[in-house]
């Protein structure tokens, strides 16, 4: 059987349902949720991908090119307000991270 | 063509096990190497449609950075990682409630889609976007990427100096009680802040 479009379309759906069970179970521990978000942001980029492969376009390439950039750069400042969170409380706890609410 | 279906299998297995694998391991270190192994698989699928620059891109950027960067901290960071996966059993059902639902749309909706070619039909692609014949990846990003997307490229270049930026300026940390030169002060020093005459008497030391 010949592999198409909606093939990828699948596997970037099980991706996405993965990153989004991700956040679900592991609601106290940011790092495993940031985790799962770049999950999701892949699932993303597969789906980006496989029409730019079906309409012979290239810009889908593109686009999953800018969520590439966008991701990197969550996960750079994610981790920053991580590691200053972290040396602030000693805990990276999220469920009780409510100190700035106002 | 079974070839390419075998490595297509295999590939979209070894994703989503991985995947899974990032959302269940108990030890955060062993969910950052599973999320390697997802990137470097999810650009086997990337190599299979044909987009081979972005393939080497998401090894070369999420494996060899940013994946890099979260086992940083992860191993940084001392933290009882036991304590944080309380709840997990408490959110299971939920979770797999939310995930199967959610699971079943997409696909239904993904193969709806893609067996009715409503993409091809419906959406008139944009006739700069296609590929011309006998040009490889990179090239043909590089055509569209410089000409038509380039105010987004610029952009895109600025959101990673701001994240840059803004991930120095958190944790960049002064320590006190460390001397570290001042340019400035050292620049507006002048004889008068400098030095100071004293008239002393003879016989009397400088007693301060």
């Amino acid at each position: 059987m010949t592999i198409g479009l909606a093939h990828y379309l699948a596997v970037a759906a099980i991706l996405f349902t993965i990153g989004v069970f991700g956040i679900f179970v592991n609601r106290k521990n940011i790092i495993v949720i940031l985790m799962s978000v770049e999950l999701m942001l892949l699932a993303v980029n597969i789906n980006l991908v496989a029409f730019s492969a079906y309409l012979a376009d290239v810009t889908g390439q593109i686009f999953a090119m800018f969520v590439l950039t966008v991701a990197a750069a969550e996960a750079a400042v994610g981790l920053a307000i991580l590691v200053t969170f972290f040396r602030n409380r000693g805990d990276i706890a999220v469920d009780d991270a409510s100190m700035m609410k106002g | 063509m079974a070839l390419q279906a075998i490595a297509f299998y295999l590939m979209a297995v070894v994703t989503i096990a991985a995947g899974f694998g990032v959302v269940s391991a108990r030890n955060p270190v062993h969910s950052v190497l599973w999320l390697i192994l997802a990137f470097f698989s999810a650009a086997g699928l990337f190599v299979l449609m044909g987009a081979e620059f972005l393939a080497m891109l998401l090894v070369v950027v999420y494996v060899g950075a940013v994946a890099v960067l979260f086992l940083f901290v992860v191993m940084m960071l001392d933290v009882d990682f036991a304590a944080l996966r309380q709840g997990f059993a408490r959110y299971m059902p939920l979770g797999m409630l939310v995930a199967v639902i959610l699971a079943a749309e997409m696909v239904l909706v993904a193969t709806t889609v893609a067996g009715a070619g409503a993409a091809k039909d419906s959406v008139a692609p944009l006739a700069s976007g296609k590929v011309a014949a006998g040009v490889t990846n990179a090239e043909a990003i590089g055509q569209v990427l410089y000409t038509n997307y380039v105010y987004f490229f610029q952009a895109a270049g600025l959101v990673l100096l701001v994240a840059m930026i803004g991930a120095i300026v958190l944790t960049l940390r002064h320590k006190p009680g460390v001397k570290r030169q001042v340019i400035a002060d050292q620049v507006l020093r002048t004889p008068k802040t400098g030095m100071r005459l004293a008239n002393l008497k003879p016989g009397e030391g400088i007693g301060e």
